[in-house]
């Protein structure tokens, strides 16, 4: 099974239904994943914070959802993860591409990468990183901690994870 | 008329409709004009409203009102096409249009000088775009809350404000009973 559906199915299995997405040329493959699977809704946005309002209403609503975008949306998001996410008190995995890491071949993308655990751990927002393929074995158990948790967390997959550009 | 004389007027014709109010003054407004389970007050985050509003709206049947500003909608104008392209028919967006962000000083924005929120929307693909006077609100919200279709109302009326307190009821308190009250309504 590829990756892309292994994380997909590990949404499944959790019972995330609304799924909202930013593009970035790692996530492409599991974007369409997303998109084509049956079980999920996916209503891409044109901006991360409105995702995540989004996600936050269909919460609301009854349906567990996630987010999946870039790192360097954590630059646009704090406010929203903090006062909306954080304050309210509301579960969002958030599946992110790290960009700017080992493989990387575009330079300014190096820029947030060394911002983005930093960042995350400033505000608190549990974070797992994964690097191999086999790291996504832990899929499972940290979507059961975020909705047990009532907290963003967020996944950062890179380069080698994706299996490089 | 202004944004709370809009409101009071609405106030009686809401009051079980699942709301989500915009930061500042709309919610503050709401709050005090006539506090209800079914209104999702928002404490911070400017602009998601009508996101937050359109994800319920997607998730669950009971109809969904969000009473958003110009200013919120101009900072989060990315929200128009993803609702064009998520048609969600139990969802109204009502923007109240004094063209100006009320709740830090009544600054102006764009959307009373050059700029028509009614047209922008039109342009990203929304099928029922209402533009209406401030005195004809109520009705139009009543009429798009009894219908069937995913509307969006631009409300015109002039800026200003009256002085109302703040909410201090707890965020998590908001979200508990304001789930609670979707899921009745969703039973």
């Amino acid at each position: 099974m590829s990756v892309d559906n292994v994380i997909i199915d590990g949404f499944v299995n959790n019972k995330v239904e609304f799924i909202t997405t930013v593009p970035c040329k790692q996530l492409g493959g599991v974007i369409d994943a997303a998109e084509k699977h049956p079980d999920i809704y996916h209503i891409p946005s044109n901006k991360e914070d409105e995702g995540m309002g989004l996600c936050a209403g269909a919460f609301m609503g009854g349906k567990r959802s996630a987010i999946i975008m870039q790192n360097t949306a954590i630059g646009v998001t704090i406010n929203t993860l903090v006062t909306l996410t954080q304050y309210y008190r509301m579960p969002l995995p958030m599946l992110i591409s790290y960009r700017g890491e080992l493989g990387e071949p575009v330079a300014c993308q190096a820029e947030m990468a060394v911002h983005t655990k930093a960042l995350l751990a400033q505000i608190n927002i549990p974070t797992y990183h994964f690097h191999k393929q086999s790291d996504a074995d832990e899929f499972d158990k940290i979507l059961k901690y975020t909705f047990m948790c009532n907290k963003p967390v967020a996944i950062l997959t890179d380069a080698s994870f994706w299996g490089g550009y | 008329m202004i944004r709370s004389d809009i409101i009071k007027e609405l106030a009686s014709t809401i009051k079980d409709t699942l709301t989500v109010c915009n930061i500042g003054l709309p919610s503050q407004e709401m709050h005090m004009i006539d506090d209800q389970p079914s209104n999702f007050y928002m404490l911070g985050t400017m602009g998601l409203a009508s996101s937050i509003g359109l994800g319920l709206a997607l998730a669950q049947k009971s109809k969904v009102l969000v009473i958003d500003g110009d200013g919120s909608v101009l900072t989060n104008m990315g929200t128009l096409p993803t609702i064009a392209n998520n048609v969600a028919d139990n969802y109204v967006l009502l923007i109240i249009d004094n063209g100006s962000y009320g709740s830090t000083g009544d600054q102006p924005t764009y959307a009373g000088k050059l700029t028509s929120l009614t047209k922008v929307a039109e342009a990203c693909g929304c099928k029922n775009v209402i533009e209406c006077k401030a005195e004809d609100t109520v009705q139009v919200v009543k009429d798009a809350l009894a219908g069937d279709k995913m509307t969006v109302i631009v409300s015109k009326c002039e800026s200003g404000n009256i002085k109302v307190p703040v909410i201090t009821m707890d965020p998590v308190v908001i979200r508990d009973r304001f789930m609670k009250t979707v899921a009745a309504q969703n039973a």
